[in-house]
């Protein structure tokens, strides 16, 4: 019997050696006479533990890692024999990290193969298209709206009432569009099921079709992701050939097919109008709302628009797990939230869990502080355009509202988490750079604002006039967060202020921030 | 290292015809040609406009909006280096500081040799590996210094 062994192909995998130990596995097995077969799935989302390879027993999979090239031999001696290894960390399932989840959308990450079909059907795939096909689209609706699931780009619109109203609309054609232009640092969900578990995208997209009545969907991937870009083809070649795409979608009257679009570099196009330009070909400048794209989207057709995340949730809430996707979470944010925990962090990686988890118990007790050992003294959360919170703020539980409440946003879901050795002055400084170099230029705040900003915080940073400057920064991000056409410029002042709020005294003239930082 | 195409305008001709057909081709049509070529040459600009019945500033507006396209070759290697927030926290600014120092370039430049074009990317995605990098393509995490020293002699080579 041949030996089945695991191993990621997920970019994060390959970036610290996937590839290497997946070909000195083989060839050491070769050399030995061993069969085995190596299947590269996605990432379970463990990074510190990358590359970490699993082996099938009678048990369940075990899983070894972090694994070096050099370990290769070793290892490939402890799984023949099952025996000890020093690399051992026991069945996959069962370590802590990824047992205390509530693993929803990334059940299968990790697990399956991700350019198998088959493999993706015999873990439960397609499960909730089959369902969908049967149902009216009133009752798909129905099922959408029921499990509370809200947009998971950042904005938490209700997904239900995004689709109900592209549903209602009345045109020839309608468009699906994938937001898959997840820019912001420190998030990588979207990029891990793309690569891990690409098929459920698409089961999720078809489903909206179906719902709304479309029949054409885009998925609008940034070029900083060519992995993702290259399994979600891989995918879509093989859903078509299983009749999961094209004409008859599981041999019923509908037709549904994708398309893969790839960005260009723009951080902007993440905003969902900007992205509907530049998926019709042009710059990816801001549109005005209203109309909104379920009114008049892609070529001014109905369009539902919705991150990877909100149609990755789809399958199983139609699966018949509505209600028991509701039932997850707090208050009015229903469901689980894949939480990113990024940047200098012991254990970085995806922690898919219920809302409602506090920023602390993720920073210290999931991440494990630092990866430095020093004190965490600042996180961001949500990306480029959310807030530094103190610790003083740990205790904020996860949950669009309580962020809201402390004038933060959780975004896409996204922690960075920063040492005492972090210039949160110098962070502020970043946050306007940012938004100056990837500014559309439609509205003034955001193209004027962010370079008035830096040029203000560099003011700050040389000790002229400080006091006088910050109450020019104060003023300057209230008419951008209110004066903004989207997101960019109306959110640059989040990170700013709460850098200014939180850590005043890095504000300052050198001297005074080398202090604040010993 | 990636080879490219020589600049020929039938073949070019050719490209952009392969991607007419599509809805919204502009952008599909720009990464096909610097796939060929390894950069968007400038001929190639009214010919977009021509074949999809665009203006030359329509599609001269979308070629510069957007950071990827260039408008002269690169260097033979291309290193790109995450300058996001979550490779600072994991101290990818000094890193930074590190390959431009060994290069002799500031980061946005090529050397003179052209042999290394030094690029920021403002995210790969790759947070909690952090801080990441991509040569030619090839991407690399949890660089420290001597990780880095070896994908800057890498580039060089």
């Amino acid at each position: 019997m041949s030996l089945r062994i695991y191993v990621s192909r997920d970019a994060g995998a390959i970036a610290v050696g996937a590839d290497e130990v997946a070909l000195k596995l083989e060839r050491a097995a070769a050399k030995r006479g061993n069969a085995v077969e190596i299947v590269r799935t996605g990432s379970r989302g463990l990074y510190w533990l990358e590359p970490m390879v699993e082996v099938a027993t009678a048990n369940g999979r075990v899983a070894f890692g972090p694994v070096r090239e050099a370990d290769v031999t070793s290892l490939l001696e402890a799984m023949l024999a099952d025996g000890p290894h020093v690399l051992r960390l026991g069945i996959a399932e069962e370590i802590p990290w990824l047992k205390r989840q509530t693993r929803l959308t990334f059940a299968r990450c990790g697990v399956v193969d991700p350019r198998s079909l088959e493999d993706y059907r015999a873990h439960d795939g397609y499960k909730g298209l089959e369902r969908a096909l049967t149902m009216a689209s009133e009752a798909i609706l129905a099922d959408v709206t029921a499990s509370g699931l809200r947009g998971r780009g950042g904005a938490g619109f209700p997904t239900g009432i995004k689709w109900k109203t592209v549903a209602q609309t009345n045109a020839e054609r309608k468009y699906i569009v994938c937001n898959a232009d997840e820019g912001d640092s420190g998030t990588f969900a979207d990029r891990m099921i793309m690569e891990g578990d690409p098929f459920m995208v698409i089961e999720g997209m078809t489903i909206a079709g179906v719902a709304v009545g479309a029949s054409k969907g885009y998925i609008y991937i940034r070029s900083e992701y060519p992995h993702a870009v290259e399994a979600m083809n891989a995918a879509i070649v093989a859903a078509r050939r299983g009749g999961y795409l094209g004409a008859r979608v599981g041999g019923t009257h509908h037709r549904f097919d994708l398309e893969v679009r790839v960005g260009a570099g723009a951080y902007v196009c993440g905003e969902e109008t900007s992205l509907l330009e530049s998926l019709e070909g042009r710059r990816g400048i801001v549109r005005a709302k209203p109309p909104l794209p379920a009114h008049k989207g892609l070529f001014g057709k109905p369009t539902v628009i919705n991150n990877v995340l909100s149609f990755a949730a789809i399958p199983f809430i139609l699966a018949g797990g509505a209600k028991a996707y509701a039932d997850f979470g707090m208050g009015r944010s229903r469901g689980t939230m894949p939480i990113q925990l990024a940047g200098n962090v012991k254990h970085g990686g995806l922690f898919e869990v219920a809302f409602g988890i506090t920023l602390g118990e993720l920073v210290d007790d999931v991440g494990g502080g630092t990866f430095t050992g020093r004190p965490v003294r600042a996180v961001q959360v949500g990306g480029p355009l959310g807030a530094y919170f103190p610790r003083a703020l740990f205790d904020t539980p996860f949950d669009y509202e309580a962020f809201a409440a402390r004038d933060g946003l959780i975004g896409h879901g996204g922690i960075v988490v920063f040492d005492d050795s972090v210039d949160m002055s110098k962070q502020a400084r970043f946050a306007m750079e940012f938004c100056a170099v990837e500014s559309c230029g439609k509205c003034t705040p955001c193209r004027i604002g962010s370079t008035r900003g830096t040029e203000t915080i560099d003011k700050i940073r040389a000790g002229d006039h400080v006091a006088e400057n910050i109450a020019v920064i104060e003023d300057l991000c209230n008419t951008m967060k209110f004066g903004s056409l989207c997101a960019l410029g109306g959110f640059t002042p989040y990170p700013v202020m709460s850098a200014l709020k939180h850590f005043r005294e890095d504000f300052g003239p050198a001297p005074t921030r080398l202090q604040a930082a010993e | 290292m990636t080879v490219y195409e020589p600049w020929d305008a039938a073949r070019g001709t050719e490209i952009i015809a392969e991607h007419t057909h599509l809805e919204g081709a502009t952008l599909v049509i720009l990464h096909a040609l610097q796939e060929a070529f390894g950069y968007v040459p400038e001929p190639a600009i009214p010919m977009i406009a021509s074949a999809l019945n665009l203006s030359r500033a329509e599609v001269h507006g979308v070629f510069t909006f957007y950071h990827d396209f260039r408008h002269k070759p690169a260097g033979r290697h291309v290193l790109k280096l995450c300058r996001a927030e979550a490779c600072q926290a994991a101290g990818g600014d000094a890193l930074t500081a590190r390959a431009e120092a060994k290069l002799g370039i500031a980061i946005g430049n090529t050397t003179p040799d052209e042999r290394v074009t030094l690029e920021p990317i403002y995210c790969l995605g790759l947070c909690a590996t952090a801080p990441s990098a991509m040569l030619d393509g090839r991407v690399v995490g949890r660089l420290d210094e001597a990780r880095m020293d070896a994908l800057v002699a890498e580039a060089q080579r």
